[in-house]
């Protein structure tokens, strides 16, 4: 038995336990703590006001607020200055912010570096740029573990590479890349950096000044905070090179009927009203995180993916995909179809995600039509796992 | 109305299952045993049907005014859903088919819950091409 301590500030949790659920489907959502939810309602109940603009009492304090936030997310982020941190909507809308904002920078014949394992997120911004602008987009290979393979990433990022965008953690495979290694090939060409943390930002807290990127990326809702925002860290010097991309209000610093000037970053990124509840909700999630002992919390998360990567592979048949090192892990079983399995799992109130995860080149690469994806969080116990080890085996004892 | 008499032995069945396991293995039977399958030489893009996570393809005819569908499926349990999807429309003309509440033949056969917008089983998209195409 291994309880979690902080399952009880996740009302969900008991809620769903009392209907029968497991949720284990972290990877796509989290579920949020009761301080991120009365920090919602605290919100609207106090009296909502936009930001930036009002001269009003409210307006003032929500303001404050929502730029403490920034602060917050700046200081656990190991960022140099509050100004450094972009809200976007989510991870997707800053990977396409950079992507549209550096386009001025690149030439044909560029080449960009991604890896084997994107999410769709940070492929198709990417794959898109390269063919407006007719840039090469290069794909690092993967060891069979499903870590990137060093060696050949120091081939082919060459001094043609402007920009590098990886994968902390993979949604799929679970595995924490060699961003460190990478980001430091990609510097001594001269590239730019953008890291993928929306799964790795949940397990390990963050340290851009350490990683030494020039972008980092990650949304709310899988850190335990609301959907609708996400977050672009962008080293001082790089957020300078990205060109404006949406406009409206709030970006603007003087218009006229034909001309325009605008604000640099972060208030020149965020066009339009942001989600402001959204924003104090993921500062509020990260206060509670800065309250929880992170060496306890990882030491239980790595417990969990111990006891789950041992109760798959003892079972016959049952194929995990890579090596997972942290938080989550894929399968597939010889002769039963993932969506089969899906449905089998989901019947008996099993909440898993079955499918090619955002992620359809790397099933390609891995010649899987699909797996079986589980996915942890600080709030599950093995009381979790021992159930869908119960409903996985009397699935597969139906389907086999 | 009266049912096609596939769609009387598929509520029948599915009527008498108790239990996920049992409407499951009744699924799995009717998949191997009662979808009209469509030959390996027709499962090419055309007939993918888009919006499935899993492969689905369908073809779909009309001779002498009557729906006549075909369907193939790599995964068993979607095999089991086209076969009892099809057993209730196969054979309908164009006017009968506008009057077939799929939600409720579905619910009937105790797998409502396999109609709901957030499946990726596809259920949704195939019935939304058997309606485009014998438009």
């Amino acid at each position: 038995m291994l309880p979690s301590p902080w399952r009880p500030d996740f009302p969900a949790l008991s809620v769903m336990e009392a209907a029968g659920l497991t949720y284990l489907d972290s990877a796509a959502t989290a579920q949020k703590p009761q301080s991120v939810i009365d920090a919602l309602t605290g919100y609207y109940t106090a009296g909502t006001a936009n930001v930036h603009r009002a001269g009003h009492a409210v307006g003032e304090r929500v303001t404050e607020a929502f730029e403490a936030t920034r602060g917050t997310v700046a200081r656990w982020m190991g960022a140099a200055d509050p100004a450094e941190i972009v809200f976007t909507r989510n991870a997707t809308e800053a990977f396409n912010l950079v992507a549209y904002g550096l386009e001025h920078r690149f030439s044909a014949g560029d080449e960009i570096v991604i890896s084997a394992l994107e999410h769709h997120a940070n492929l198709l911004p990417w794959q898109q740029l390269a063919a407006r602008s007719g840039l090469t987009l290069r794909v690092l290979p993967l060891h069979e573990s499903g870590h990137v393979d060093l060696e050949q990433a120091a081939t082919v990022i060459g001094d043609r590479t402007r920009l590098l965008a990886v994968s902390q953690l993979s949604n799929v495979l679970g595995t924490w890349q060699p961003v460190q290694d990478l980001i430091a090939l990609a510097r001594q060409q001269g590239a730019l950096t953008v890291i993928d943390g929306a799964q790795g930002a949940v397990h390990q807290r963050p340290d851009v000044h350490a990683l030494g990127c020039d972008f980092y990326v990650f949304s709310g809702h899988k850190l335990y905070a609301p959907e609708g925002v996400g977050v672009l860290y962008g080293r001082t010097e790089a957020l300078a090179y990205l060109r404006h991309w949406q406009y409206g209000g709030e970006m603007v610093r003087h218009a006229e009927y034909h001309r325009a000037d605008f604000n640099p970053a972060p208030l020149g990124f965020e066009a339009g009203t942001p989600a402001i509840g959204a924003v104090l909700g993921l500062g509020a999630a990260i206060d509670y995180l800065f309250r929880l002992d992170p060496a306890g919390v990882r030491a239980h998360e790595a417990a969990l993916l111990e006891t789950l990567l041992r109760g798959l592979r003892t079972r016959e048949d049952v194929q995990v995909l890579g090596s997972p090192d942290a938080a989550l892990a894929c399968f597939t079983v010889a002769d039963v179809h993932a969506t089969d399995l899906a449905y089998a799992l989901s019947e008996q109130g099993i909440a898993v995600r079955a499918g090619r995860h955002c992620a359809t080149p790397l099933y390609q690469h891995l010649g899987a039509s699909g797996a079986i994806r589980v996915s942890l969080a600080l709030y599950n116990d093995t009381e979790d796992l021992d159930r869908f080890f119960r409903a996985l085996d009397k699935a597969l004892n139906l389907l086999k | 109305m009266t049912l096609p008499a596939n769609a009387q032995h598929a509520l029948d069945a599915f009527s008498a299952a108790e239990g996920w396991e049992n409407r499951a293995r009744l699924l799995m039977q009717w998949g191997a045993q009662a979808l009209p399958e469509l030959p390996e030489a027709l499962r090419d893009e055309a007939h993918r049907v888009a919006g499935c996570e899993t492969a689905v393809w369908l073809n779909v005819e009309v001779h002498d005014e009557r729906l006549r569908l075909q369907a193939a499926s790599d995964a068993r349990l979607i095999r089991g859903l086209l076969a009892v999807l099809i057993a209730r429309v196969n054979g309908l003309d164009r006017e009968a088919l506008k009057g077939i509440d799929i939600h409720a033949w579905f619910d009937q056969l105790g797998l409502a819950r396999q109609l709901s917008p957030s499946r990726t089983n596809g259920m949704n998209a195939v019935w939304q091409r058997i309606l485009t195409a014998s438009r």
